[in-house]
């Protein structure tokens, strides 16, 4: 890049700027939200899942998610009764617009997917720069400010929830819609889900009806033996997911 | 000084590295933003920036709160669990502004089949039908009522 002295002198003070808004930040969105009163998960029954895609497409709209690219996805499972380890899986376009009809004969169910909000996510832990953590309600976010694009962290997802958005050059991921929560709402994905396969849960709130759930049924988090503390619940999950 | 003859330099050396400690904490004051290491090693602000998100789906709390006709017939219905904007969009638009965002017109054969289209692995107590066969081109508004779709003449299915 050949800049002259003259451009460069238009450049700075613009920079300053830019600089100065990182430092300033923004004043608080939801003056009536305490952080320490939240820790947030959330519930997938596998057994109500129908695979409309509802969820994937109110995901993007809320988000403005990247064509092509998906915060949250749905997985069709076909697994036969002779080879439990090595299941057929598909995803077109995320299950965006839904599942076209496939008769393979196997056991057939849907896995809703999307980042596990880990209470020690092995993506926090990589960043170099400080621009992934963990809010004290228990929400992986990335600051995209400070985001460098070196993909350190979307190497280091075990679900694979993570991209790098090609608009901007920063990671990106699921925000449990923060901007939502933090206002008394639930989440896109939850509100649009038409048979309550999604649930929204607030693990430190001891009226939240997951307690009772998670007491009452067979409920499993994405491969717990890494230990990273997932909190999306999956109930009825099969043992050949992935 | 009979010991370290040449001790000027090594106070010259330990001026640098004095003056060096000093350009590092000043630059640091000022370079890393007032909110850096609030809660942990991130920005804190960052958390009210990403909570500043506009939101596009109003919730069906807010839709009730107007269409409470509308939510009285489908909490009898079989779709009672189907919040509003499921099938009508992001309409946190309309719910700010009532009167200058109007919602889109919708058109059930696209969203009917959405989920009742068979896709071999939907649950198999989920209602589910092959839409060529079901109906035959006729469109779903003409027998069902989409706020309350069971048809409530003939036998339960």
């Amino acid at each position: 890049m050949n800049l002259t002295r003259r451009q460069l002198l238009l450049l700075l003070p613009a920079a300053a700027v830019a600089w100065e808004s990182v430092l300033a930040g923004t004043p608080e969105a939801s003056p009536n939200y305490k952080m320490t009163e939240h820790w947030w998960g959330m519930l997938i029954d596998i057994s109500k899942c129908i695979g409309c895609g509802n969820c994937v497409r109110a995901c993007a709209t809320e988000n403005d998610v990247p064509e092509g690219y998906f915060r949250t996805w749905v997985e069709r499972y076909d697994v036969s009764d002779d080879d439990l380890v090595n299941p057929a899986v598909d995803s077109p376009d995320g299950g965006k617009e839904g599942f076209p009809l496939i008769q393979r004969g196997g056991k057939n169910f849907f896995v809703p997917k999307m980042c596990n909000h880990c209470a020690d996510s092995p993506c926090t832990q990589v960043c170099p720069v400080g621009a992934t953590f963990i809010t004290p309600d228990g929400v992986v976010l990335v600051d995209k400010k400070y985001c460098l694009g070196c993909r350190y962290c979307i190497q280091a997802c075990p679900y694979g929830c993570r991209f790098l958005n090609p608009k901007t050059n920063t990671a990106e991921k699921c925000t449990l819609c923060y901007h939502r929560i933090t206002k008394g709402l639930t989440t896109a994905c939850c509100e649009n889900c038409p048979t309550g396969a999604r649930q929204l849960a607030d693990l430190k709130n001891p009226k939240d009806p997951i307690h009772a759930f998670l007491r009452t049924h067979d409920v499993q988090v994405l491969k717990p033996y890494l230990a990273t503390g997932a909190k999306v619940f999956y109930n009825d999950l099969d043992g050949s997911v992935r | 000084m009979s010991r370290f003859k040449d001790a000027e330099h090594l106070l010259r050396l330990a001026a640098v590295f004095a003056l060096g400690a000093v350009v590092l904490v000043v630059a640091r004051a000022i370079l890393v933003p007032k909110s850096f290491g609030e809660y942990g090693h991130y920005r804190g602000n960052a958390i009210a920036e990403i909570a500043a998100q506009p939101v596009k789906f109003a919730g069906h709390q807010a839709c009730e709160a107007c269409h409470a006709d509308v939510a009285t017939v489908k909490s009898k219905g079989m779709h009672v669990s189907v919040n509003c904007e499921a099938c009508h969009g992001a309409l946190a638009s309309h719910a700010d502004d009532p009167t200058g965002v109007q919602p889109p017109k919708l058109d059930t054969a696209v969203l009917c089949v959405r989920c009742h289209e068979v896709n071999g692995a939907q649950p198999k107590d989920f209602p589910q039908i092959v839409a060529k066969d079901h109906s035959a081109g006729v469109s779903c508004e003409t027998c069902h009522q989409p706020h309350s779709p069971l048809i409530e003449t003939g036998a339960k299915q």
